[in-house]
């Protein structure tokens, strides 16, 4: 019995001579090869990320010293910072930008983008995506609309500046403000691509799961990322065109003369011609695609620590099919809560209750997903690698930022609370921090396969640990700051006396945001670094179960050199032992997917 | 490997890998996962249109006066007749997409193309009549008076509760507009006035002259006998008062900030919903037209299949059904 990893390696070297020879566009530009789309998202991603985070540490120097010059301001603000200080629309269109870059440029397609196009195939064994050309279209539109994004930071009044959720009417009449005018334009057109990019991964991603499984791969063997992602993709296609929707009647709205968001308003004195319509509506809209954007956001960091937490604690996942569920759970409850982002809206407060009912609902497969993670690590041989403390510091994140989550969900809880820095606190962490901490998770896990090298253990300690105490140090005050009724998205604090005493607290989560913003040099100083000068990586440097480690170590378009694997078992084969009290496979803990069962294993009960 | 053959254990099932298990190419199960996106979005609007017309449920207009001209039947109220001619030219399309497809399966290129123009004729006259439509519906046909708080007043014969346009009881006055001569050319840039036919002050002088007219508002009243609901109509005496009292300007057809039929939320859902309706009607067609060409050019028939026919198919069809919705909401209920 082979138990070589790359069983399949050393065959059909003769195919390998099929391949055209690639040019530096086809191979790294257009490429359509799964494996370099993704690198591609990555990247792109991290340099949104890295721009996003900057934007929060800017926001951070202005509320910790509100109103005073800084020569951070001067030196990347230009004209924004009049003698260093930073101008409020300024601070707005910065709020705005940040959230939108990291939810849905970073979070969305950073995220998701990557590791769906990365793992999809490998882990399915299948050559490539179902349409390796839709693919490279929807990275470039993503690029497109990523440009775009970054080019309306620099247009003379200034970048959107109605939030992330772009409420009418501020962001309806170009005349109420200067990011009204051509910066929220462009952050239309941007998302109006970004949302065809979205719509052509999806369905690509949809497709392959469905069609391209290989041989005995059937949906009880997925790995629990591709389930995540899977279903990801679905939600994704169920959401995104509500937003579209919205997007569309808005710029019907801003730049035609309808009326479909905006009634009975006057400026400068003068009433306006709109008549009849409802920003209520638009919020209706917009949290429809909004609410499940969340999981969009979150389900791929979860997929990801299941298959790390099971590999890195030589245990089964607990609870497969509990997690398959509990994804479909979430995925479907998802649609039906976004009311709860709208309770102080002016809504009818009975619908108000059925949301807040609807949304409680969800703590039952959150807490489903959090035990079984839970119980994978009970007693398992943990194995610290980086990617191992990411995943257990998201558990740990989801599971803080969540318990906030069923205060905020509770309508009559959350009116006194509403808008103020505890929702900071719990979506930054129980989306933010924690999606990001599985991006990371994904990136120091499939670092080897992506590019065959190994990232340095030791950088990606201290780069958890900073990040780690970092985030919790930014974020757990502010649930305080919150309670204590400060609000969210103002410029300053300081004309309200009565926040006064929070202004020592303000510094201190400043001086949280920029030591960890800073934390995340030691990802990057690696990343570029392993890419380059990494230690060579063996075929399988977790000694993990999925088809993703059995094509060897020569990237080809194609991904196995010789026949695609066979299944014949589910991927959380750890630490399995016979009859005898043996392991399956002899002095070694795992046994891979494509092992046939040995003589007298039983199929796991999963 | 190993000599004996190791059995994967998913064999015979249908979702056990190395199958389709829907039994359909990846390019169609594209096709539908895009249904279902793009079906959202409609979703969105429709949604959007509920939640308006809810809360002008009193302006609405009512769509049997709107949507009641017939080709060459000037002036004869025609309600439906037209919208039910092209929703079934639209639905005659879709059957011979269907034939289309059947053909496909066939291997019939002949027949394929011969219905894929019926479609693509089928799909370009549904466009011609959704601008027609639109015509009608921004000429208007009676005019009516807008009042200070946004509402609409038409006016009808006090004997028969017909209808009466503006033009059966106002006289045109003299404007200022005459004064100025064309080649001044200023006159357009003052507003309001100059553009309507009338004005609200000859309006009122005509409706105080025909003592036949009187006025119909927006809201609803339960009719004693019937039990139905009907818009009120005032009193001669009340309608005067009313006029002389509210009435700020004339409305003569419908555009995106007013409309002579009822609330201009209306107008601005049925522009865009139809419109976008129609793009995609529009879009249907140069996809079909590409596609009949890639049968005339015989590029399936060296593929040996006509799958292309039955994705653009697919969509074609979706559109329809699209239609039906748009076409309940808009003129039906």
């Amino acid at each position: 019995m082979a138990q070589s990893i790359a069983v399949t390696a050393d065959q059909g070297h003769d195919e390998e001579h099929h391949h055209h020879k690639q040019t530096f566009v086809t191979k790294y530009i257009f490429s359509t090869d799964h494996k370099m789309i993704a690198k591609q998202y990555l990247i792109t991603g991290l340099i949104m990320g890295a721009i996003g985070i900057a934007m929060s540490v800017l926001m951070r120097l202005q509320l910790a010293n509100p109103g005073e010059p800084n020569m951070v301001f001067e030196a990347l603000l230009g004209k924004w910072a009049p003698d260093g200080v930073m101008d409020p629309n300024m601070y707005l269109a910065l709020v705005t930008i940040h959230g939108t870059i990291m939810v849905f440029f970073v979070l969305t397609a950073g995220l998701s983008g990557t590791f769906s196009n990365f793992l999809i195939p490998l882990q399915i064994g299948a050559r490539d995506m179902a349409s390796g050309f839709m693919n490279m279209v929807s990275y470039w539109l993503f690029f497109l609309s990523a440009a775009i994004m970054i080019g309306s930071l620099f247009v003379e009044l200034g970048p959107a500046a109605a939030g992330w959720t772009i409420y009418p009417p501020l962001s309806a009449l170009p005349e109420a403000m200067g990011g009204s005018g051509l910066g929220m334009t462009l952050w239309l057109v941007s998302m109006a691509i970004f949302i065809a990019s979205s719509l052509l991964g999806s369905l690509n991603y949809i497709v392959t799961v469905i069609n391209l499984r290989t041989k005995g791969m059937s949906m009880t063997r997925l790995p629990l990322t591709i389930w995540a992602f899977f279903v990801t993709a679905i939600i994704g296609v169920v959401s995104f065109p509500v937003l579209f929707a919205a997007a569309l009647l808005l710029i019907m709205d801003r730049s035609f003369g309808t009326s479909f968001f905006l009634s009975d308003i006057y400026i400068k004195g003068e009433v306006l011609a709109h008549q009849g319509g409802s920003p209520v509506l638009f919020e209706h809209l917009f949290w429809f695609l909004g609410h499940p954007e969340v999981y969009i956001v979150l389900l791929p960091a979860l997929g990801i620590t299941s298959e790390i937490i099971a590999t890195n604690s030589r245990k089964p996942i607990f609870g497969y099919r509990a997690m398959i569920a509990s994804i479909l759970a979430i995925a479907f409850l998802s649609t039906i809560v976004w009311g709860h982002h709208m309770f102080v809206s002016g809504m009818n407060p009975f619908l108000g209750s059925v949301f807040t009912f609807t949304t409680l609902l969800i703590a039952i497969p959150s807490a489903v997903k959090s035990f079984n993670y839970i119980t994978t690590l009970w007693k398992g041989n943990l194995q610290m690698n980086p990617g191992m403390l990411f995943s257990i510091g998201l558990v740990s994140t989801f599971i803080t930022g969540g318990l906030t989550g069923i205060i905020l969900g509770d309508s009559t809880l959350d009116i006194n609370v509403h808008d103020t820095y505890f929702v900071v606190a719990h979506f930054h962490l129980v989306m933010g921090i924690s999606a990001l901490y599985g991006l990371f998770a994904g990136v120091y896990h499939w670092f080897p396969k992506m590019f065959n090298r190994m990232m340095n253990k030791n950088l990606g300690y201290v780069h958890f640990w900073l990040t780690a105490i970092g985030a919790y140090g930014v974020f757990f005050p502010m649930h305080f700051v919150g309670m204590a009724g400060l609000p969210r998205r103002y410029y300053t604090n300081t004309n309200f006396p009565y926040f006064d005493d929070l202004a020592d607290t303000n510094k201190l989560i400043t001086y949280f945001a920029v030591a960890t913003a800073f934390a995340q040099l030691f990802f990057v100083y690696n990343f570029v670094k392993s890419i380059f000068f990494g230690k060579k990586a063996p075929a399988n440097p977790w000694k993990s179960n999925t088809l993703e480690w059995t094509t060897g170590d020569t990237h080809i378009h194609g991904n196995w050199a010789g026949p695609i694997p066979t299944v014949y078992r589910w991927p959380y084969d750890y630490s399995k032992v016979n009859e005898e009290g043996e392991y399956v496979i002899a002095g070694q803990d795992y046994a891979p997917q494509h092992i046939p069962m040995q003589d007298g294993e039983e199929e796991m009960n999963h | 490997m190993d000599t004996t053959v190791a059995t994967t254990g998913t064999e015979g099932q249908k979702w056990g890998g190395a199958s389709k298990p829907l039994n359909v190419s990846y390019g169609k199960m594209m096709m539908w996962f895009f249904i279902l996106s793009d079906a959202l979005t409609f979703t969105g609007f429709l949604a959007a249109y509920g939640f308006s017309r809810f809360k002008f449920i009193e302006e609405w207009p009512i769509a049997d006066e709107v949507f009641n001209h017939f080709p060459f039947l000037h002036g004869t109220d025609a309600p439906m007749f037209y919208v039910a001619l092209m929703t079934f030219i639209l639905i005659g399309s879709s059957v011979t997409m269907v034939l289309a497809v059947d053909a496909g399966h066939h291997m019939n290129k002949k027949k394929v193309s011969l219905y894929m123009l019926l479609t693509i004729i089928g799909g370009l006259i549904f466009v011609g009549s959704q601008a027609w439509e639109w015509k009608n519906f921004i000429a208007g046909e009676y005019g009516a008076v807008k009042t200070k708080g946004g509402k609409i007043l038409q006016f009808l014969d006090v004997k028969t509760g017909e209808r009466v346009a503006l033009n059966e009881f106002v006289e045109v006055g003299p404007r200022d507009v005459d004064t100025y001569g064309n080649s001044e050319g200023i006159w357009y840039t003052t507003s309001g006035e100059y553009n309507a036919t009338y004005t609200i002050e000859e309006v009122k002088k005509g409706f105080v002259d025909n003592p036949n007219v009187t006025i119909r508002t927006q809201q609803l009243v339960v009719n004693e006998e019937t039990g139905a609901s009907e818009k009120l109509v005032l009193s001669r005496e009340d309608a005067l008062v009313k006029l002389n009292k509210d009435a700020v300007g004339v409305v003569e057809g419908a555009n995106l900030t007013e409309n002579e039929y009822g609330a201009p939320l209306f107008a601005d859902f049925f522009f865009f919903i139809t419109g976008f309706h129609g793009f995609h009607v529009f879009s249907g067609v140069i996809f079909n037209l590409i596609i009949f060409f890639n049968v005339l050019l015989g590029t399936y028939e060296k593929r040996r299949s006509y799958e292309m026919v039955e994705k653009v198919g697919l969509y074609w069809h979706f559109v329809d059904l699209v239609w039906v919705f748009v076409f309940t909401f808009f003129y039906l209920v």
